[in-house]
């Protein structure tokens, strides 16, 4: 039980640690890094919660896909030098601290909340919970309308990607790209 | 291992449109790039069909993919209002996009994808069905509001929209989380029962908070409005022209199914919520509106103010009875809205021009001597935008105030009174610059523009004069739902 | 067992760094990276109820969570690159992000 705990406390130490990391490096490059951290520490956050399922997809596609996403980018528009990382607008750092203090108290309330802290039932250790199998079968019977119109959602995005970034052929060059290709 | 009460029938309509834009993506692709009017025409018969349809079988009271979707009056109704912006819209886009040198076959399809979210958004029985729809109508939104790319304000404004749609949306999904995690549900009908029984914790409350910043951020209320003006300005007109109408129905239609059903017996706890955004709304969006010179920026502000009125319509919501009356008053006024906006739009269509100069109010100078037809019908609109008879617009804001009333709301229709006489100045300064003012300006009347216009002026004067037919299908319709 | 709270007021922790860093940081990328942290906190409250009620339920909403993650990724670094080809910029300064 304590071990789990000291477990528990060192993840969560760096989870936070990491997310702090991103937000205040100056260096975009480091941000997605430690965002990765933060992902990876997320996923055995998952392992420990009768997850296994889900923390496999979060190292593939949110660590391993999105992130990769991100600092391709980012390399790709060279935007790692931030000019003023931390400049901020004059209204938006009272209502930063306000959302935040909220946020915060929000936290210490539910730590202290009656309903939820007694220990649940241990259920993350029967053999089935969380198994690709019994994830599949729930979603394909019960939440089979979800998991078909995300498929219509990826589709939209795939399409407006192309849109976005496609160089028009009738015209020949976009602004853009035809600076790209002559530098 | 059966889907209990799949009812793949019942969700025909939706099925149709689905399948016409993947099919339409398809088509395109042997479409030459000088004739991509004819995708815009099919997306306008896979509208026009999907319209009819709906609109062949109102008064369905069904449940369709083990209850996650709704398939009633309330759903069916906006669906007519989600498909006829999309109509108008579309047949606007025809020569706008040709006009303005941004023609690509692309933008129907998306345009298609964006309603089908919306519809779905309108039968959503489920908080992650919710979610899903609202991602569904905005990805395409954000990709049509920088559709175009040869303006970079086209862009800066897709960006700033979609940062902060996202931004809303991360909101969305934590109070998904915590009212999940309150109520062990996230069906509107399992979360009923569980509210029921418990009353509100700390965590639904604040679930319920977080999830209201989503959509009232789609709906752009004040204080998440920011977005909205530059947006509206800096999207191509066509676009703006059905997001403003689109997005704003399809997210109330999400509040109104939520608040009215879900979280009814909470009505106490969500009203005065929904009073702040009713009262801030129209008090900041008329107000601010009226020092704009830019039409689109006036419009945007508008469109928020107007989000208010829509929000007095949904306090009464919550006292039982009137819920059924609430709902009709919402529906009303967003098809009330709908068409005159998009109306409205149009008009601003015709006079803007592609190198971005017409889109000051000054613009619309003697706009009744060059087009006499265009300024009655500007005129038209920018009556029913203010509420004063013989307009839809009137008709609408008196079926809100006195749901308001009926509530015991008598200082909020005070409030909304007020707020109409400041929009009056600003609206009716359009009226006044268009007929007493001379100027010269070009306008560009395509037949489909002239079409557009023609038909939303007439529906927006006709249902002034006669609302009775439309009111008692939308009563009808809604009877008994919530 | 970690009580679920404690997942919890992790959650809220993480979720209020994401909202410091779109509120504080001026780069479209960094404030959409604080955004996806933003979501994955929801993510982590999902599955801290699910096994407390001993549901999949919740887990289910991870993977929904997860695909419009994606979905809105591609579309934002598209809208990012587009922007930055004509700009040279993803300073939200340079775009007037938060102009009333």
């Amino acid at each position: 039980m304590t071990a789990e705990l000291i477990i528990f406390v060192l993840l969560a130490v760096i989870a936070v640690a990491a997310a702090l990391g991103m937000l205040l490096s100056s260096n975009a490059i480091y941000s997605a890094l430690f965002l990765v951290v933060n992902f990876g520490v997320v996923a055995t956050f998952y392992l420990l919660l009768g997850a296994p399922f889900i923390a496999m997809v979060q190292v593939t596609v949110y660590a391993g896909a999105i992130m990769v996403l991100f600092l391709f980018v980012i390399m790709l528009l060279g935007a790692e030098r931030l000019r003023h990382p931390n400049q901020v607008l004059s209204w938006q750092q009272p209502l930063a601290v306000v959302l935040v203090m909220a946020l915060l108290g929000f936290a210490g309330y539910v730590v202290s909340m009656q309903g939820l802290a007694s220990p649940p039932v241990d259920v993350a250790n029967t053999v089935s919970y969380g198994s690709p199998a019994a994830i599949g079968e729930l979603l394909f019977r019960e939440y089979l309308f979800p998991f078909e119109a995300t498929s219509l959602l990826l589709l939209s995005a795939m399409v407006g990607v192309v849109v976005l970034t496609a160089v028009d052929a009738r015209r020949g060059v976009s602004r853009g790209v035809s600076r790209d290709r002559r530098s | 291992m059966t889907i209990s009460n799949l009812n793949l029938v019942g969700t025909l309509p939706l099925l149709f449109l689905s399948a016409w834009a993947c099919g339409l993506l398809l088509v395109d692709l042997w479409i030459p790039g000088d004739r991509k009017h004819m995708t815009g025409w099919m997306a306008l018969s896979g509208f026009a069909i999907t319209f009819f349809w709906v609109s062949s079988n109102l008064g369905q009271r069904e449940e369709a993919f083990g209850g996650m979707l709704a398939i009633d009056g309330f759903s069916n109704l906006l669906h007519l209002v989600f498909l006829g912006s999309g109509i108008l819209a579309t047949l606007l886009a025809l020569n706008y996009l040709k006009q303005h040198d941004i023609e690509r076959g692309e933008f129907y399809p998306l345009m298609l994808f964006s309603v089908v979210g919306m519809m779905i958004m309108s039968m959503a029985k489920d908080l992650i069905v919710v979610f899903l729809a609202l991602e569904m109508l905005s990805i395409p939104l954000y990709v049509l509001v920088g559709f175009a790319r040869t303006r970079a304000d086209s862009e800066e404004s897709a960006l700033k929209y979609f940062l902060l749609g996202a931004f809303s949306s991360a909101f969305q999904v934590y109070g998904i989380a915590l009212i999940y995690g309150a109520t062990q549900a996230t069906g509107f009908a399992a979360i009923g029962d569980a509210v029921a029984i418990s009353g509100a914790s700390p965590l639904l409350l604040a679930g319920i908070g977080l999830m209201l910043v989503g959509l009232a951020f789609k709906v752009s209320a004040v204080p998440l409005h920011m977005w909205t003006p530059d947006v509206y300005q800096g999207a191509p007109s066509v676009v703006t022209g059905f997001m403003s109408v689109g997005a704003k129905a399809a997210g109330f239609a999400a509040i109104v199914r939520i608040f009215f059903s879900a979280f009814h017996s909470l009505a106490a706890d969500w009203a005065p919520v929904i009073v702040l955004f009713a009262v801030l709304s129209t008090v900041i969006g008329n107000v601010a509106a009226i020092s704009q010179t830019s039409i689109k920026r006036m419009l945007a502000f508008s469109s928020i103010a107007h989000a208010g009125y829509v929000f007095v319509a949904i306090v009464p919501g919550g006292y039982g009875a009137l819920s059924d009356f609430a709902a009709s008053a919402v529906i009303f006024y967003l098809a009330a809205y709908g068409l005159t906006n998009i109306g409205a739009w149009s008009v601003v269509i015709a006079v803007d021009h592609a190198d971005g100069m017409g889109s000051d109010i000054s613009n619309y100078a003697g706009l009744a001597r060059r087009s006499p037809g265009l300024a009655a019908a500007m005129t038209l609109f920018m009556l029913s935008l203010t509420g004063l008879p013989p307009t839809m617009g009137f008709v609408a804001k008196f079926y809100v105030f006195r749901a308001a009333l009926a509530a015991g709301y008598t200082w909020l229709v005070v409030v909304g009174v007020v707020t109409v006489l400041i929009s009056a100045y600003y609206y009716l300064r359009v009226i006044v610059v268009m007929w007493m003012n001379s100027g010269d300006g070009q306008v560009v009347t395509p037949r489909a523009l002239n079409f557009t216009v023609g038909v939303t002026a007439a529906a927006t004067l006709v249902l002034g004069l006669l609302p009775g037919p439309l009111m008692a299908i939308v009563e009808s319709s809604v009877r008994g739902l919530f | 067992m970690i009580p679920t709270t404690y997942y919890l007021a992790l959650s809220a922790i993480l979720f209020s760094i994401g909202v410091i860093g779109v509120l504080v940081r001026r780069n479209a990328i960094v404030i959409f990276m604080s955004i996806e942290l933003m979501l994955n906190s929801a993510n982590l409250a999902f599955v801290a109820f699910a096994r407390e009620f001993g549901t999949l339920d919740g887990q289910l909403m991870v993977f929904f969570v997860m695909t419009v993650a994606a979905a809105e990724v591609a579309v934002g670094l598209a809208l990012i690159v587009a922007i930055f080809r004509s700009k040279a910029s993803i300073d939200v300064d340079a775009v007037n992000l938060l102009k009333g």
